[in-house]
């Protein structure tokens, strides 16, 4: 199966969530489940489990909750995104300007998360 | 998907979305109008006069941080002609506030600004690790409020300065206005809003940061890639601004205008004359000489409880009542320096900094 790899940076403090590691390089599918969660909420069962989709922004926040987050998920996901307050890069470019958790990931890409929420 | 270009100069691939506009822009012109904004704001509330002496309440954090960079670059763009310093707190909080220090040493090398650390311990016998010890997790924070605005204050007049800047941000003053709604604190509802306040006996403070967004603030800092300290206080974290920041942070995702909204919203309101007559007038703690709205100010009421062990009962507005009206204090109890304002030296007739026409 093909793999992307993968920069993420966690910086504002969201990085002691991720065992206090600022940097990680990591590699994910390629292609998903169209049933993997996704921005457009859940698929209904009888969708096939053959159908496949390329691995989004959204995927990634799910996979970086189920394979790096250490502690508090709740400090990093709420409703199917980021928590509000927490600032996503993708190739140093705002997500908000990338389509958010529609953005479709390609090799190489950088994507950086930064908490807002601590103090000033 | 072509790039979208910036909304600004037409040129380059826009890399922020604004939350104040909507606006789509790239980096070199979110530098500039950021700035420009922040010059505007200072220069409309006409917050400086060439020659003033202003000290930046530095924690290390992200807000502060900026703070300093920003009022650099405009004190040297628009030659404003102002003295900066660095002003830090040390409130003695092993693993949290040593570390934020260590970041605002480096600020003091990379801004070249004089600095100034006053801590806790030197200023009133106690750091916040030791009222922990005494008093637990639960109220800390009332402590530690009321005793760094004071020694904000008071390290602001061992500088001479005439003014502090903090950096609080347009995020932080939407939620003090939804706070003081929840609370009923008409006082503080009227006053949370000013860009700068001054009385008779407190050195002028002011918030440049006022219309800032807490997005651009981080923006402007990780494009910059300035050196700042995120890491949250050890102790009990201010639960009840928590709960006005979760609020504030999904009002903003679904209008991100809210944050500018509530703010404006908090300057319409007029408290009426007859609520403000029954408002406690100022006068200075008969102790230490701070200004105080009792006989004792907050802060020698709060090292009075430490220092005969009934901290719990000072916590609370009824304790300290009654300890107000216990006029003995005993003898040998630890005090604090008494407060004197700087003595200005510079002729108040100075034209304030205004926009060049």
């Amino acid at each position: 199966m093909s793999t992307i790899s993968l920069k993420i940076e966690f910086g504002g403090g969201l990085e002691l969530l991720f065992a206090n590691q600022r940097s990680h390089r990591i590699d994910i599918p390629a292609l998903v489940p169209v049933s993997a969660p996704s921005a457009a909420g859940p698929l209904s069962t009888d969708e096939q489990e053959s159908q496949k989709k390329p691995a989004d922004v959204t995927y990634l926040l799910y996979w970086l909750r189920d394979n790096l987050l250490k502690e508090r998920e709740e400090l990093f996901m709420e409703h199917g995104t980021v928590r509000p307050g927490v600032l996503v890069l993708i190739n140093d470019t705002d997500w908000e300007l990338e389509g958010e958790g529609d953005y479709q990931l390609k090799n190489n890409d950088e994507i950086v998360f930064i908490s807002t929420l601590h103090g000033g | 998907m072509p790039p979208r270009l910036c909304a600004l100069c037409h040129a380059v691939r826009a890399i922020l979305k604004r939350p104040k506009t909507g606006q789509q822009i790239c980096k070199e012109c979110f530098f500039y109008v950021f700035e420009t904004e922040i010059h505007n704001t200072v220069t409309e509330a006409k917050l400086f006069k060439p020659g003033d002496r202003v000290a930046i309440g530095a924690s290390g954090g992200k807000d502060s941080t900026v703070l300093a960079h920003v009022m650099k670059t405009l004190n040297e763009r628009y030659s404003y002609g102002l003295d900066l310093f660095l002003l830090s707190i040390d409130e003695g909080i092993t693993g949290y506030r040593d570390d934020s220090l260590e970041t605002v040493k480096r600020n003091q090398q990379q801004y070249d600004m004089p600095l100034k650390i006053l801590s806790y311990d030197e200023l009133y016998g106690w750091t916040m690790d030791a009222i922990v010890t005494q008093i637990g997790k639960k109220n800390n924070c009332t402590f530690c409020g009321v005793f760094r605005r004071q020694a904000l204050d008071r390290g602001a007049a061992i500088l001479n300065v005439d003014h502090i800047v903090t950096g609080h941000n347009a995020d932080d003053i939407a939620e003090t206005v939804l706070m003081n709604i929840m609370r009923g604190d008409i006082a503080r509802l009227g006053r949370c809003t000013s860009i700068c306040t001054q009385g008779e006996d407190t050195i002028k403070r002011s918030k440049p940061f006022k219309y800032a967004y807490e997005k651009e603030i981080v923006m402007y800092a990780y494009f910059k890639k300035l050196d700042y300290f995120s890491t949250e206080c050890i102790y009990s974290p201010d639960a009840y601004r928590g709960h006005a920041r979760a609020f504030l942070k999904d009002l903003e995702v679904s209008r991100p205008s809210a944050i500018i909204d509530i703010i404006h919203s908090g300057e319409a309101f007029e408290i009426k004359e007859d609520v403000k007559a029954t408002q406690k007038s100022q006068q200075t703690c008969r102790r230490c000489g701070y200004m105080s709205s009792n006989e004792l100010c907050k802060a020698c009421t709060l090292l009075e409880g430490l220092e005969r062990g009934m901290a719990h009962a000072v916590a609370t507005d009824r304790g300290r009542k009654k300890l107000d009206a216990d006029d003995h204090a005993p003898e040998n109890l630890r005090t604090i320096p008494f407060f004197q304002l700087p003595a200005s030296s510079r002729p108040n007739s100075t034209a304030p900094i205004e926009a060049a026409s």
